[in-house]
């Protein structure tokens, strides 16, 4: 059972990568629409960031001074002037573990 | 003019450092599922037939907590439900490629080769082979990805759990945004999105991941009308 819900789940996911650039062409979308797409990645990935900061393992808000608030600001402050990946993870990682492992240890 | 080497190459590149919190993510996908309890095999042939790091562990922590089957697909299915909107931005990029290339292609459309490589889109518009860029950053990240829950299921979680390597998803994504920042409507977008997820974190089917985008969709259409 669990198997055949893993393959269902397969297919629906390989269907929301494929339908959009198999079915649609460039006539399809206008450029209003297109003008909007161009949001997409500032749109979808904060829905992915915030919750992953502000809400904790058990599904409730964080405290104001927790370690990964301050890693992500650390975090948002290195990659915008470095423009570079590794140094972002990096920064907000040493930052989040300098808190949690000798500020409050 | 890039060759197709080269363009393989930079989608390569490109997409390498992100492979600093997917493979520690990957580990510990293919950790959890054997500590749920289930068949390793299972585990392992969900980063194949799934391939969605989020949506694997979704699926897996719901299952083995008494739900049914039907709300474990939805689940997957919802949250995967974003990349409805990568393949909208991505078609006008591969829409000279042959039925059969984008059916293939769209098997590793994920976040990171859709964000690193529809960067390189935007800039590179004129370049002929466009879609080996795609296809340098979509298969990085899946082998990367089969390697890392594979040595996850195998070795269990050898990556210690008090280092929170969880965090570095975040970070990723952080990194791929932080630079529009620059354009005020991109934040008022950000912001828009991010607080709606919270708001909307205890909706059903985890369908905050997509009910977010769709209200930060509107603000941006929204503010299209007033830039004009």
């Amino acid at each position: 059972m669990t198997w055949l819900s893993i393959i269902i789940a397969g297919v629906l996911t390989y269907l929301t990568r494929m339908a959009m650039i198999a079915l649609v062409s460039r006539e399809m979308l206008g450029d209003k629409i297109k003008a909007v797409l161009e949001y997409v990645p500032s749109a979808v990935f904060p829905a992915i960031i915030f919750p992953a900061i502000f809400i904790n393992d058990f599904g409730s808000f964080v405290e104001i001074n927790d370690p990964k608030i301050f890693g992500a600001i650390v975090a948002v402050i290195v990659g915008y002037f470095s423009k570079n990946i590794i140094a972002t993870i990096l920064a907000g990682l040493l930052s989040y573990w300098f808190l949690i492992f000798i500020v409050f240890n | 003019m890039l060759t197709k080497k080269q363009l393989i190459t930079k989608g390569i590149l490109d997409i390498s450092p992100h492979m600093l919190s997917v493979i520690p993510f990957g580990i510990i996908c293919g950790a959890i599922g054997v500590e749920l309890g289930f068949n390793p095999y299972l585990v392992y042939a969900m980063s194949f037939i799934i391939f969605g790091g989020a949506s694997q562990i979704v699926f897996l922590q719901l299952i083995s907590g008494g739900a049914s089957s039907f709300v474990a697909v939805s689940s997957v299915g919802i949250i995967n439900s974003r990349h409805l909107l990568y393949g909208a931005v991505l078609s006008e990029y591969l829409e000279k490629l042959s039925f059969i290339k984008r059916l293939l292609i769209s098997y590793v459309v994920v976040d990171q080769s859709f964000s690193e490589s529809n960067k390189f889109f935007k800039t590179n518009k004129t370049e002929q082979h466009l879609h080996y860029h795609l296809i340098g950053t979509g298969c990085t990240l899946w082998v990367c990805w089969q390697i890392s829950t594979l040595s996850g299921i195998i070795l269990g979680s050898f990556v210690p759990e008090e280092l929170g390597l969880k965090f570095a998803i975040p970070l990723t994504f952080i990194a791929i945004v932080v630079q529009d920042l620059k354009k005020i409507d991109h934040v008022v977008v950000m912001i828009t999105c991010g607080l709606s997820s919270l708001l909307f974190f205890d909706a059903p089917f985890k369908s905050y991941i997509i009910i977010s985008p769709i209200i930060a969709l509107f603000v941006a259409s929204l503010l299209l009308r007033i830039k004009k």
